[in-house]
């Protein structure tokens, strides 16, 4: 009998602690199974955020570092400067990467470090229980929204891929979403545009992913994926926004 | 072969020769010659220099080189220090080697760029969360700075742990002859655990972060039992004249060097003092004023801060006897006669309080 999926070797068989519907399940299985088909376990190092996706570490069979908050870039920079051989990835959420990481990544991409990110955009802090994140969507509403994002207290949400790209130092830049099997495709396609870009040292690279947060949207998985189509991407339009070889 | 070089050249050079190829730093006076050093010489030997956007961003890129098996390094002075923090104590908790270059100015705040000893609490007490302990060495010459900087980097390795050197502008600024003197290294443990891709092998994992239940404790165990070891192996002091003295001084550093000239003049008075000079601030060396307190007549702690390392000390003496205090903060540096003259208040003796004051007047 011929198997047509499987579970990929570099995802380990253990439960995860994601909700039911998160997102971040799909982005480490994407991440697991181009591990195991560029055959890159040996050569490859991931950096974990502080976030829900901390314990990246449990589900990935390949050497791992955690960062404190926001660092994971810092972090990044320091392992490839010693490595420069190996691909070095680091995963990150909003709040991480777009709050208290804002001055790393800025500076990481402006240096034109030659690591690829992974920033998983839920528009929330899910760790925390659902505040509110720096990709909050106007008027949408959270923990520490009640009432909704009003931008004239709590400004207007920051599209991270756009802001990276007036830097000379970002050579790839690609806003994707898990919101249906061809999404996660074309997902799995920018992570390896990602990772391409650092094997043949082009330089920066970040694949911004809209991923459902089930839990802190107050929705089920399905009316989730729905949002991110008809919410989440008019505000965060997919797409190529910098493209080394175009 | 003699050079003159500054304290922080010195620490600088003697990193490059301990093999250190990481280098990341932020500018901040009175540390900059260091950081100023390093851009030329770390490209000279194929290593790694980034100015980094900020202290937080430049120790955690330490954290980054040392979690992938590199030998690597900060510097600053207090405020940047103090940004350090965070970092520092996630070294701690994720047990990684790396050498902090400390600087230290007058504070609270911007402070002054001055010379101080007011970061004795943030260097020896941790200064970021939990419980853990950063290794703290004080030199108090240039010579002594390359010295400790070798020392600091196979601590470092050999308990996996951050080290911290804590200098003041005075050491860092300072122009003295001093000679480059590497010993060869000891055998230090293989870092079988460091990040390098996991060929044939399983994977490495470095954190901090122990979610269940009882492992946190159980981890915090394995560092408390790794400090008491430290704390048995590795205490140095300097002894000056302590045989029968009648007065011991504590001080480490610049306040140290000025002890050390009190000690010289006090062949003059009519009783003895000696000079403790811990080199080691974490671990302290609490046996050796321990022992003092049993002899003397009292203590006196001189320090360039508002009284910070004498908490160690009236720990160590535990009430045998009095343990006085002398510091001056925000850019003051203490002077022999000012020592004096407080020795003078403090001693038991009036005849001897006499003569001193007498002394420090003919001067
Ligand atoms: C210095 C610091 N501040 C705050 C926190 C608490 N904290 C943990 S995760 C988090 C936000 C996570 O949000 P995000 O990065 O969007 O990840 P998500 O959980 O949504 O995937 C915060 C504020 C922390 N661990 N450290
Ligand atoms: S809180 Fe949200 S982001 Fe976190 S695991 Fe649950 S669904 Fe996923
Ligand atoms: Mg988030």
């Amino acid at each position: 009998m011929q198997s047509i999926y499987e579970k990929p070797k570099m995802l380990i068989d253990t439960a995860t602690h994601f909700c039911p519907g998160c997102g971040h399940g799909i982005v480490m299985r994407l991440i697991a199974e181009i591990i195991d088909e560029w055959g890159i376990r040996d050569k490859t190092i991931g950096l974990a955020p502080v976030g829900c996706a901390v314990l990246a570490y449990n589900y990935l069979d390949i050497d791992m570092c955690e960062a404190a908050h926001g660092r994971p870039p810092a972090v990044a920079t320091g392992i490839k400067r010693v490595h420069p051989d190996r691909v070095v990835f680091a995963y990150q959420g909003d709040g991480d990467l777009a709050a208290i990481g804002m001055a790393e990544i800025i500076h990481t991409a402006n240096r034109a470090e030659n690591i690829t990110f992974i920033f998983v955009n839920n528009a929330i802090y899910g760790m925390t229980n659902g505040q509110m994140a720096p990709t909050t969507l106007l008027m949408q509403k959270t923990a520490t929204t009640p009432s909704g994002r009003d931008p004239i207290n709590y400004g207007y949400p920051i599209r991270i891929c756009e802001l990276l790209a007036v830097l000379e130092g970002s050579s790839y830049l690609e806003r994707v979403s898990v919101s249906s099997p061809e999404n996660v495709r074309k997902t799995k396609k920018a992570l390896e545009k990602g990772f391409r870009t650092q094997t043949e040292k082009k330089g920066f690279s970040l694949i911004e992913i809209l991923s459902p947060c089930p839990i802190y949207w107050r929705m089920d998985a399905n009316e989730s994926m729905k949002y991110i189509d008809e919410e989440m991407s008019s505000a965060f339009p997919l797409g190529v926004v910098k493209d080394w070889e175009n | 072969m003699k050079q003159l070089l500054t304290g922080n050249e010195a620490a600088a050079e003697a990193a490059i020769q301990a093999g250190c190829r990481y280098y990341y730093g932020y500018p901040i006076t009175p540390q900059n010659e260091l950081i100023n050093y390093m851009s030329v010489r770390m490209p000279q030997v194929g290593g790694t220099f980034i100015q980094a956007e900020s202290e937080i961003a430049a120790i955690n890129m330490v954290y980054g080189s040392a979690a992938a098996g590199g030998r690597a390094m900060t510097s600053s002075s207090s405020p940047g220090i103090s940004l350090k923090q965070e970092g520092i104590s996630y070294l701690a908790g994720s047990e990684l080697p790396c050498v902090i270059v400390n600087i230290q100015r007058g504070g609270p705040g911007l402070g002054d760029i001055s010379a101080s000893q007011a970061d004795y609490f943030q260097a020896v007490k941790g200064g970021g969360h939990g419980d853990y302990h950063t290794i703290v060495l004080a030199p108090c010459s240039v010579q002594e700075m390359a010295d400790l900087v070798y020392d600091a980097f196979d601590l470092a390795d050999k308990y996996r742990n951050p080290v911290m050197i804590l200098g003041d502008a005075q050491i860092g600024q300072l122009m003295e002859p001093m000679e480059f003197h590497k010993k060869p290294q000891k055998n230090l443990p293989i870092k079988n655990w460091a990040l390098t891709g996991a060929a044939g092998r399983k994977k490495n994992v470095i954190k901090s972060f122990y979610p269940v239940k009882g492992e946190l404790e159980e981890f915090n165990a394995h560092l408390q039992k790794k400090y008491k070891m430290i704390a048995e192996h590795e205490v140095r002091y300097e002894a000056i004249n302590v045989n029968n003295a009648d007065i011991i001084l504590v001080a480490y550093g610049t306040s140290a060097r000025i002890c050390k000239e009190v000690v010289k003049k006090s062949h003059r008075f009519e009783f003895k003092v000696g000079l403790i000079r811990p080199i080691t601030l974490w671990p302290f060396p609490t046996d050796i004023i321990r022992k003092m307190s049993e002899m003397v007549q009292c203590i006196l702690t001189v320090e360039m801060s508002a009284g910070q390392m004498v908490e160690d000390v009236r720990l160590s003496v535990e009430g045998r006897c009095p343990v006085h205090f002398y510091g001056r903060t925000g850019g003051g540096v203490p002077t022999s006669l000012e020592i004096i003259k407080k020795i003078a208040e403090i001693v038991p003796d009036n005849r001897v309080a006499h003569t001193l004051l007498q002394l420090t007047e003919v001067k």
